[in-house]
């Protein structure tokens, strides 16, 4: 799959491993034979092997067995600058295939992604829809992911289409991405998040044009907007969640996710700068309900202390995807959740 | 009694605390108590209790001190290595809709405790219980130079370890990987008692290993016999140094990195929390600017131990020593300068990631030179494949690949698509299993004649090597194929079936390498058993080059009677060669420090106060610290530290090696 | 290589030494002590470190040019270089064999050790009072850990000055005293130093930025 991918960036990857993996060949191969070669020529039941019990140093041998290594290295550092730069997932792409530059006038599509408990949410803010645990992307056409986590760390991956990166919360990265093939395409959280981590899985669907403009005009027909009260119950940890679609998306609400502020009862706090007037990371006010530390606890707080065990009974998986019961095979105690009120955990 | 009385006794340990329920645990727990009940009775039995306090917990002999870490490796290594079986297991089974038979809440903690343990309580204590066996006689002295401190570190490390063991028995441990991310690792997130094990275990194993770094790189440093200048340490001596320096330039990271995070766990505080200004970013930073060179802090003494071995069954002197000593001090620098290639994913700008790739890149120039040093020692050499040798050799063939799939790794556009793959798993388990832990089996085959007395039977020796490098291959050959189908790591339950056979020959690897285990711990029962055949009379069964062969196996409390002068980088050889005889009068009292039972009793306070803390049973804590400062007082009262082993009893005993070593000559 | 090292002049090379000198039971504690030092000094890093990228990190607390009361900072960094002077004092008193001035000057020391923990003491209520502890933002959290963690060395350190006094009561100066009395003195004068750093890394420039 890594090496043989539909997306064009993914393949660059994959053929860069297999350049340095040659590279380094070079000396590997060479070194495992002499192992080989030594070991068996010189055993000490060889008798006819000549033997220098007090041999050991030889500057033209030192001298082979430091600049070999350097001169691969050097080959691999000059391969690794350039190529770092070329694949940064921060640059535009600069061509679309091998064979196809990316015109000046066409624009990326813009995707925006955030990573809740354990799902993930995207977002087209051009076309006004918004997903989870699908990504559809016509085939072809450079894509732009901003990226963000609602909670905590995890990696946004889709190994056909492109390296991975993170998702954190209160920051943004950006990936640019392209995948050259129609068809159905495994995306995954790559970055343990907890308990429901192991189902954090969505289908990209490479589409045709066509394709992309039927299935908008699809996910537009869907009644739930995305606004502000569906994410914050969306957000909320949940496990094995079909896929949904929303008809239409709050605008700037993804910034706000980045912001951590998505309840627009309470402000965004972006007038605290960190260095360089670029603002703090979570630079931002205290969430209601937000734990304290264990010293200040009462006698009543303290638990968590429990030995959680498999409950008993099925879960209803994706036939049913909101029940609670879904979670009975993960997690058992709620985690705190920023942003929900202390009266949903107790 | 109220609820509120019971809460400020007990914090929050109540009787849901403990796994009743739990069968695996229960039968765990019963098959521990078991055999913790027949070994206690049995050392009641034989009335063994006073001199296992005596001549062993309460010891400041290195050597001892040294078995009871490689002792404490050994039986934590058991319980790691069951967590990987569990993990295997559950892999191989939960495709096609199948949740396997661990649910998220065990799976999450049993991969962080496998990591956990395998790091810091098998190959961290192994690899320091080598050094400290070794070391000293290495260098001709005839203890550390704190030997008390010797005595406290150990016990820290295994009270840190019990720690681990009781989060099995009586809560839970952490279910947020081996480094404990945060914000996973915040109250947020993990609001159990988990994180609290995992901080409280290393942070009271981390004082012992600082403490350990410490005193071996005194020891090295000042202790070294007449003669011996630093370009004529053994390899093995300069490794350790390398590598205790990295510890007491590292771990003081750890733990302030860990003590930020309890912060925040306890009081409140906002460093790597998601509100308030704190950020999680600068945890994984923090981490890794120690994780990273914890992983040369492993690897180095390995390093070590294949230039003895090499050297010593070849029969030839080890080539290009100097530019091996320069090869580790080079390492030994660069690990500080290549932490970021952990995590190139975050999004950092492509100048940052290439930098950090390339010192990535450099580190495999000296790596490589090492192992060429190896190949050119063998070459023109008589090479005796004893077990040592033979996993030297698999070392070599098996590391290369492992340091290819780490240079190939530190490319960050390909790291992009390898990243947090198994492809990296197989890469880790390649250099730790195929270099670390190599190298700890190399070494522990190399030195037990010298430990102990008695050769290590070759059948199960063999046996267990090749269950072991084969099963090595079959685990995690498929697992790197898996990371370049872009499968990840940590996942419990998978969808695509096509992948499930690749998790069932990785099984079946585990299951191979779980033969090489049980044959080693055959061959170390039938070489007790069969010890006076093995017995070792000269003290040099191996035909040894360096210091520790120039004593008797197993060496007398006072190692050296006489410290030897070295002329040579390979002391024993030269003497062996020049026909240096050994003195046989004139014996002298030696001075020797006294055993002393305060590094146990502080450890075990430390210990108290700890689980004070996981728990929230803040008056235990409290007694605990209290604990620790007053028997740390009153153990500086006592000024009474040495005694001296009379010249009649050295004369004995050098006397009885005499006649061994002119009986072994006869024979 | 292996005939090079002959001493000149030696018909056959010595190979055990066999008029052994006695080696001094403290030899390597200074050597050993200085490294446990380097390796606190690290951790201290780490918190100037914290504190440095925090600095920022208000969220929409209070700053430094609010919190930090100059002078009675000032006071307290009096305090701490006063005591390092009478420490200094009691070394050259233990250096002439002086008990009664070495445990004169050991107490001055800790007197001002005191002095200089109730002031930091008070400082940290009252911004705790104010509302500004150390859970009110990341810059706080930073602030309070790394002044709160070289009072904790302070703490430590007239505990172990206690212990110290009395054992040289009990004992005198001898050598295994002398050695602890120099290794306080090295921590001592290491916290010191580490002090001056926080004076002007958190509290001067926190205060003129």
């Amino acid at each position: 799959m890594v090496l043989n991918p539909s997306g064009d960036v993914a393949r660059q990857q994959g053929d860069l491993i297999l350049w340095s993996t040659g590279l380094m060949l070079l000396i590997i191969v060479p070194v495992m034979v002499l192992t080989v070669l030594f070991a068996w020529r010189y055993r000490a039941s060889n008798k006819d092997a000549e033997y220098k019990p007090d041999w050991d140093h030889s500057i033209m041998l030192e001298l082979v067995i430091w600049s070999a290594p350097l001169l691969i290295i050097i080959a691999l550092g000059a391969l690794t600058w350039t190529s770092t730069h070329l694949l940064d997932p921060y640059r535009p792409l600069g061509r679309l295939s091998p064979t196809q530059a990316v015109k000046a006038s066409e624009r990326p599509l813009e995707v925006e992604v955030v990573s809740l408990d354990w799902k993930w949410l995207f977002i087209y803010p051009e076309q006004g829809v918004a997903t989870v645990n699908e990504l559809v992307v016509p085939v072809g056409r450079q894509v732009r992911f901003r990226l963000t986590s609602s909670s905590v760390m995890n990696a946004f991956y889709v190994p056909a289409m492109a390296g991975m990166i993170y998702t954190m919360p209160g920051m943004e990265t950006k990936l640019h991405a392209v995948l050259n093939r129609p068809g159905q395409f495994p995306g995954i959280s790559s970055n343990y998040s907890g308990a429901g981590y192991s189902h954090m899985r969505f289908t990209t669907h490479s589409v045709d044009d066509a394709g992309f403009a039927r299935w908008v005009s699809e996910a537009r027909a869907a009644k739930t907007p995305l606004d502000a009260a569906t994410y914050l119950k969306l957000e909320k940890p949940s496990e094995k969640v079909p896929v949904m679609r929303f008809g239409g998306v709050d605008k700037g609400l993804f910034d706000r996710i980045v912001q951590m502020c998505p309840d627009p009862k309470r402000p965004c706090d972006t007038h605290n700068m960190g260095h360089g007037g670029q603002p703090g990371v979570n630079n931002r006010h205290a969430m209601p309900g937000e734990p304290e530390g264990a010293l200040f606890k009462g006698n009543e707080e303290k638990h968590g202390g429990d030995h959680q065990s498999k409950p008993s009974g099925p879960a209803e998986g994706t036939q049913n995807p909101g029940s609670e019961a879904n979670r009975n095979m993960t997690q058992l105690l709620r985690p705190r959740v920023p942003g929900a009120s202390a009266a949903d955990r107790a | 009694m109220s609820d509120s009385i019971l809460k400020t006794i007990f914090g929050r340990l109540t009787l849901e605390s403990f796994p009743i329920h739990e069968p695996i645990l229960l039968v765990t727990f019963a098959g521990v108590m078991l055999g913790g009940l027949a070994v206690v009775g049995a050392l009641t039995y034989f009335r063994l209790w006073g001199y296992l306090w005596k001549e062993w917990f309460t010891t400041v002999d290195h050597k001892r001190i040294g078995i009871m870490y490689i002792i404490l490796a050994l039986i934590m290594f058991l319980r790691g290595f069951a967590d990987a079986v569990m993990m295997r297991l559950q892999q191989a089974l939960a495709f096609g809709g199948s949740e396997g038979y661990l649910n998220a809440h065990h799976f999450d903690q049993v991969f962080t405790a496998h990591g956990v343990i395998m790091i810091f309580f098998v190959a961290m204590p192994f690899v320091t219980g080598l050094m400290n066996l070794v070391v000293p006689l290495q260098i001709g002295a005839r203890d550390v130079s704190f030997p008390f401190l010797n005595n406290f570190s150990f016990w820290m490390t295994a009270f840190g370890a019990a720690l681990v063991m009781v989060s099995l028995f009586v809560g839970e441990f952490a279910r947020t990987g081996w480094l404990a991310m945060a914000p996973l690792s915040g109250l947020d997130y993990s609001p159990d008692v988990g994180v609290d094990y995992y901080i409280w275990a290393l942070q009271v194993a981390g004082v012992g290993t600082l403490l350990s770094g410490v005193n071996l790189i005194a020891t090295i440093v000042k202790m070294r016999a007449p003669g011996m200048t630093m370009m004529k340490m053994p390899v093995f001596v300069w490794t350790s140094l390398a590598t205790n320096v990295l510890i007491v330039a590292a771990f003081p990271v750890l733990t302030a990195v860990l003590a930020l995070l309890s912060l925040d766990r306890y009081a409140g505080t906002n460093f790597f929390t998601n509100t308030l200004g704190g950020n999680p970013m600068m945890y994984v930073n923090m981490i890794w600017i120690w994780g990273h060179p914890e992983v040369y802090i492993l690897i180095l003494p390995a390093f070590g131990i294949f230039s003895e071995v090499t050297s010593t069954f070849s029969s030839k002197r080890l080539f290009g020593y100097t530019s091996m000593v320069y090869a580790t001090l080079v390492i030994t620098i660069l690990s500080y300068l290549v932490w970021l290639h952990h995590f190139f994913t975050m999004g950092s700008g492509a100048s940052v990631n290439s930098f950090f790739g390339i010192t990535t890149m450099i580190i495999s120039i000296p790596t490589g030179a090492k192992i060429f040093n190896w190949l050119f020692t063998m070459y023109k050499g008589r090479v005796r494949f004893e077990l040592p040798m033979m996993w030297t050799v698999a070392f070599m063939l098996t590391f290369v690949i492992g340091g290819m799939t780490g240079v190939i790794l530190a490319v960050p556009p390909a790291d992009f698509v390898l990243h947090n793959s198994l492809f990296l798993v197989a890469h880790f388990h390649n250099v730790i299993i195929g270099g670390v832990l190599f190298g700890l089996f190399a070494g522990v085959n190399y030195w037990w004649p010298k430990a102990l007395g008695f050769r290590l039977d070759p059948f199960w020796g063999k046996v267990s090597f090749w269950c072991w490098v084969v099963g090595f291959w079959v685990a995690f050959a498929p697992v790197y194929i898996l990371g370049l189908m872009g499968v990840t790591r940590r996942l419990r339950v998978f969808e695509d079936p096509s992948l499930q056979i690749w998790f069932i020959i990785a099984g079946f690897g585990a299951a191979l390498i779980a033969v090489g285990i049980l044959a080693m711990l055959i061959q170390f029962g039938v070489s007790i058993l069969r010890r006076d055949q093995l017995r070792d009379l000269t003290g040099d069964p191996w035909g040894g080059r360096t210091l520790e062969w120039a004593t008797s196996s197993p060496p007398p409390a006072y190692n050296f009677a006489f410290t030897p002068i070295v002329h040579d980088l390979d002391a024993w050889y030269d003497m062996k060669n020049r026909q240096a005889a050994r003195p046989t009068g004139g014996y002298r009292d030696i001075h020797m420090p006294k055993n002393t039972g305060a590094g146990i009793i502080i450890a075990a306070f430390s210990a108290v106060c700890a689980f004070g803390l996981i728990w929230y049973m803040w008056w235990l804590a409290a007694l605990g610290l209290i604990g620790v400062i007053a028997a740390t007082i009153i153990h500086s009262f006592n000024y009474d530290r040495d005694f001296y082993i009379p010249a009649e009893e050295v004369t004995a005993t050098e006397e009885a090696y005499g006649r061994q070593l002119a009986a072994a000559g006869a024979a | 290589m292996a005939e090079a090292t002959i001493p000149p002049g030696a018909e056959a090379p010595m190979f055990y030494e066999l008029d052994e000198h006695h080696h001094d039971a403290g030899s390597s504690t200074m050597l050993g002590f200085w490294m446990y030092l380097m390796s606190d000094c690290l951790i201290f890093a780490m918190l100037f470190a914290c504190y440095g990228v925090y600095s920022g990190s208000l969220a929409g607390g209070p700053g430094p040019q609010e919190l930090f009361d100059l002078k009675l900072v000032a006071v307290n960094t009096a305090m701490l270089l006063l005591s390092s002077i009478t420490y200094g004092f009691a070394m050259i008193a233990a250096g002439e064999q002086n008990k009664g001035a070495t445990l004169g000057w050991l107490a001055a020391t800790g007197l001002f050790g005191l002095a200089f923990l109730g002031i930091e003491l008070y400082e940290f209520s009252h911004l705790i009072h104010e509302g500004a502890g150390p859970w009110r933002s990341a810059f706080l959290s930073g602030f309070f850990t790394l002044v709160g963690t070289h009072g904790l060395h302070v703490t430590f350190g007239i505990i172990w000055l206690v212990v110290l006094m009395v054992q040289v009561s009990r004992g005198g100066l001898i050598a295994a005293n002398q050695r602890r009395l120099q290794c306080l003195s090295l921590f001592w004068h290491f916290l010191d130093v580490v002090w001056i750093g926080v004076f002007t890394f958190v509290y001067l420039l926190g205060v003129l930025r």
